[in-house]
């Protein structure tokens, strides 16, 4: 037997992982989807009226990117969890630690990667200030994967639950608040031709504390949640 | 759960840990191979205490559940493959593998159109190409015909004679085996 390097096994599960999905399809629109109807559903809430949404169009994006991310989240354990390959994971040699992040990245090529991308056409139905795409990109390039990992603790956490939905958000929309706060504000400075970068370094350290921080917590939790 | 447990399984050794329904034995199983965390005592594993040495055990691990782990939308094929390969081992032998579980025929087909019998048998196909010491089976023989078992019955002979312990449940007489294994027998207690 040959201990596999990390980078194999990191290879193996996102591999893995992107065929079920791309096999299992709805998986992958449904989030889409939900985000592109919600936020088309705003300017026949609000009316037209370009000023109005241009100023509400980070927010509009951002919180509709966050509930997108949420119905999205309870793939990355639950069917695993269901049929016994949660476990096998557990207890392959392979350190829970790097197994764990290989879901996580393959959830976010799934769902994050999408929403980067449909993003700025939604953001132009919403009139968004020309000088704010930039920043709506940036924020949403740093700040989905944390939406991702901090999801992924809840997920952990909910998965031996038969109906875990509504404690789930309880756990984890909490955890998305200043995501939500600064890549906004990031975005309506930008709209005003002002530097923002503080905004953009404060997600990156939240980005880069969540990418060494979470896949520990999600091992802890997976390991409560198969006990 | 337990009382009194104190257990050493050497190699070469086939356990058959028996019990009614409900006596803990899923639960045993789960705690040996290091699923479930005992509230007190420790289990070792070449006097090394597994949950601290959490790898190198798992490396000579190889644990089966109820749960056969076994994805609806991978082929037989892939689905061992996948399981071969994250366990460390050669991933290209796994068609000749499945021959051995009776599903050659079956290599491309997707794991929902299979019977539950046959999940069990990709699952248990890891048992071939398994170079790990330690086999723990919780019902390994569930949804497998009369031919499988006894086919079963003969690998855990074989690795036993190799060095290597099975450790496993089951409701069925082990036939073949009657001289060779070893009982754990865990009684229903009540308050």
């Amino acid at each position: 037997m040959t201990q596999l390097s990390y980078r194999t096994a990191f290879g193996l599960i996102v591999k893995r992982d992107l065929m079920i999905a791309f096999r299992h399809r709805d998986d992958i629109i449904n989030p889409l989807l939900f985000f592109v109807i919600v936020v088309t559903l705003f300017p026949l809430g609000v009316g037209p009226e370009s000023t109005t949404l241009s100023r509400i169009a980070p927010g509009i994006i951002w919180v509709a990117a966050l509930l997108a991310t949420l119905l999205s989240l309870d793939r990355l354990f639950k069917s695993d969890y269901a049929d016994g390959s949660l476990e096998q994971m557990l207890l392959s040699p392979q350190p829970i630690f790097i197994l764990v992040l290989a879901k996580i990245v393959a959830h976010w090529l799934l769902t994050g990667l999408p929403l980067i991308l449909i993003a700025p056409l939604l953001a132009v139905l919403l009139h968004l200030n020309e000088h704010s795409y930039g920043a709506l990109m940036l924020t949403l390039l740093l700040g989905t994967p944390v939406l991702s990992l901090l999801g992924a603790i809840g997920v952990a956490l909910t998965v031996g639950i038969k109906k875990g939905g509504v404690l789930l958000s309880l756990l984890v929309l909490p955890l998305y608040i200043p995501v939500l706060i600064f890549a906004t504000s990031a975005i309506d400075t930008a709209a005003m031709n002002l530097p923002y970068n503080g905004q953009l370094a404060i997600i990156a350290a939240i980005f880069f504390a969540s990418l060494t921080l979470a896949p520990f917590a999600v091992s802890a939790a997976l390991k409560v949640s198969t006990n | 759960m337990f009382e009194a447990l104190d257990v050493n399984i050497a190699a070469g050794d086939i356990v058959q840990v028996e019990g009614p329904n409900g006596a803990g034995k899923t639960s045993l199983l789960r705690i040996l191979s290091g699923l479930s965390q005992p509230y007190e005592g420790t289990v070792y594993f070449q006097n090394k205490s597994i949950t601290q040495h959490r790898e190198t055990f798992h490396q000579d691990l190889l644990y089966l559940g109820h749960l056969p782990g076994v994805k609806d939308e991978m082929t037989a094929q892939e689905n061992l493959k996948f399981n071969l390969a994250l366990h460390g081992l050669n991933s290209d032998t796994a068609e000749t593998t499945l021959a051995e579980v009776n599903l050659l025929g079956f290599e491309d087909a997707l794991a929902a159109h299979l019977s539950a019998g046959q999940h069990r048998r990709i699952a248990l196909a890891r048992l071939w190409q398994s170079q790990a010491k330690i086999w723990i089976l919780d019902e390994p023989f569930t949804a497998i015909d009369k031919l499988g078992v006894e086919k079963l019955e003969q690998l855990f002979l074989q690795h036993a004679d190799n060095g290597g312990c099975v450790i496993l449940t089951t409701h069925q007489d082990l036939s073949l085996l009657a001289e060779r294994v070893k009982k754990v027998t865990l009684a229903y207690r009540f308050y």
